[in-house]
């Protein structure tokens, strides 16, 4: 016997109602962040001597600062997505659980939004 | 009403288990997750400092590049790799290839050794560029 409805059916979605999407985006940025995180520590090996204005200078490089930018969006887009998964299996009370879902977020795009400012602003002053 | 699933039994918990290597890699992903995320804090810091100015980046400098700071970056950097490799891992089994039994253990106990020494040869480059 199918419980299901059409609707459900081809909305796919699941009881989750957000289907495959936090899976898929997880790997996603898994894959993009192999590619942006080994940018990064490339970019930090070169410059783990350099003076204050020769980074300045590195990001003020168009394509340095975009590359950053695009590590940013990555990688806290990975990390809020996977410390969820870690609350959602280990913290059982409900109260709990929607307060540390939402500290998660919010530390998650704190975090992106600094980091892409000050890569922003460094690549914009040059 | 939630007193009626109180008392249910448990399955058991990880204790109970013997610690296998692909069960080690995969606490191991996860706890480096964990690390990495508040690591971010780490590089927010940095970046921000560049932004600020070079008062703000001489002092990040300084700290980073203390005996504890080059400890802590260094252990970052393990976490790092050993997290990528652990993800590699996940990304061919979310293909549909290697779930053979021996073969995923040689590939975790191969991470636990690939890690270090990936992290090592990363550091002895950032040093011999200098």
């Amino acid at each position: 016997m199918d419980m299901r409805t059409p609707l459900g059916k081809v909305r796919g979605l699941g009881s989750a109602k957000d289907g495959t999407e936090h899976f898929w985006l997880q790997r996603l940025t898994a894959v993009s962040n192999l590619v942006l995180v080994s940018f990064f520590v490339c970019f930090i090996i070169a410059h783990s001597n350099s003076s204050y204005a020769e980074v300045r200078a590195a990001l003020g490089n168009p394509i340095v600062a975009v590359m950053m930018g695009l590590v940013m969006v990555s990688v806290f887009t990975h990390m809020r997505l996977g410390m969820q998964i870690i609350i959602e299996d280990y913290v059982h009370h409900e109260g709990v659980k929607v307060v540390l879902l939402m500290l998660n977020t919010f530390f998650s795009f704190l975090m992106g939004a600094l980091c892409l400012f000050a890569v922003l602003k460094t690549g914009f002053v040059g | 009403m939630a007193k009626a699933t109180n008392n249910r039994p448990l399955s058991p918990h990880l204790q109970i288990y013997k610690l296998i290597p692909t069960m080690a890699s995969s606490i191991t992903h996860r706890i480096t997750g964990g690390a990495l995320y508040f690591g971010t804090l780490l590089v927010a810091w940095w970046l921000i400092a560049i932004a600020t100015g070079e008062g703000a980046y001489d002092l990040v400098s300084a700290i980073y590049g203390s005996f504890i700071g080059r400890l802590i970056l260094f252990g970052f950097t393990w976490a790092l790799v050993q997290h990528l490799l652990g993800g590699l891992r996940h990304l061919m089994w979310d293909l549909g290839y290697g779930f053979e039994k021996h073969f995923a253990t040689k590939l975790a106990k191969a991470t636990f050794i690939a890690a270090p020494v990936i992290t090592i040869l990363l550091w002895i480059i950032g040093y011999s560029v200098r």
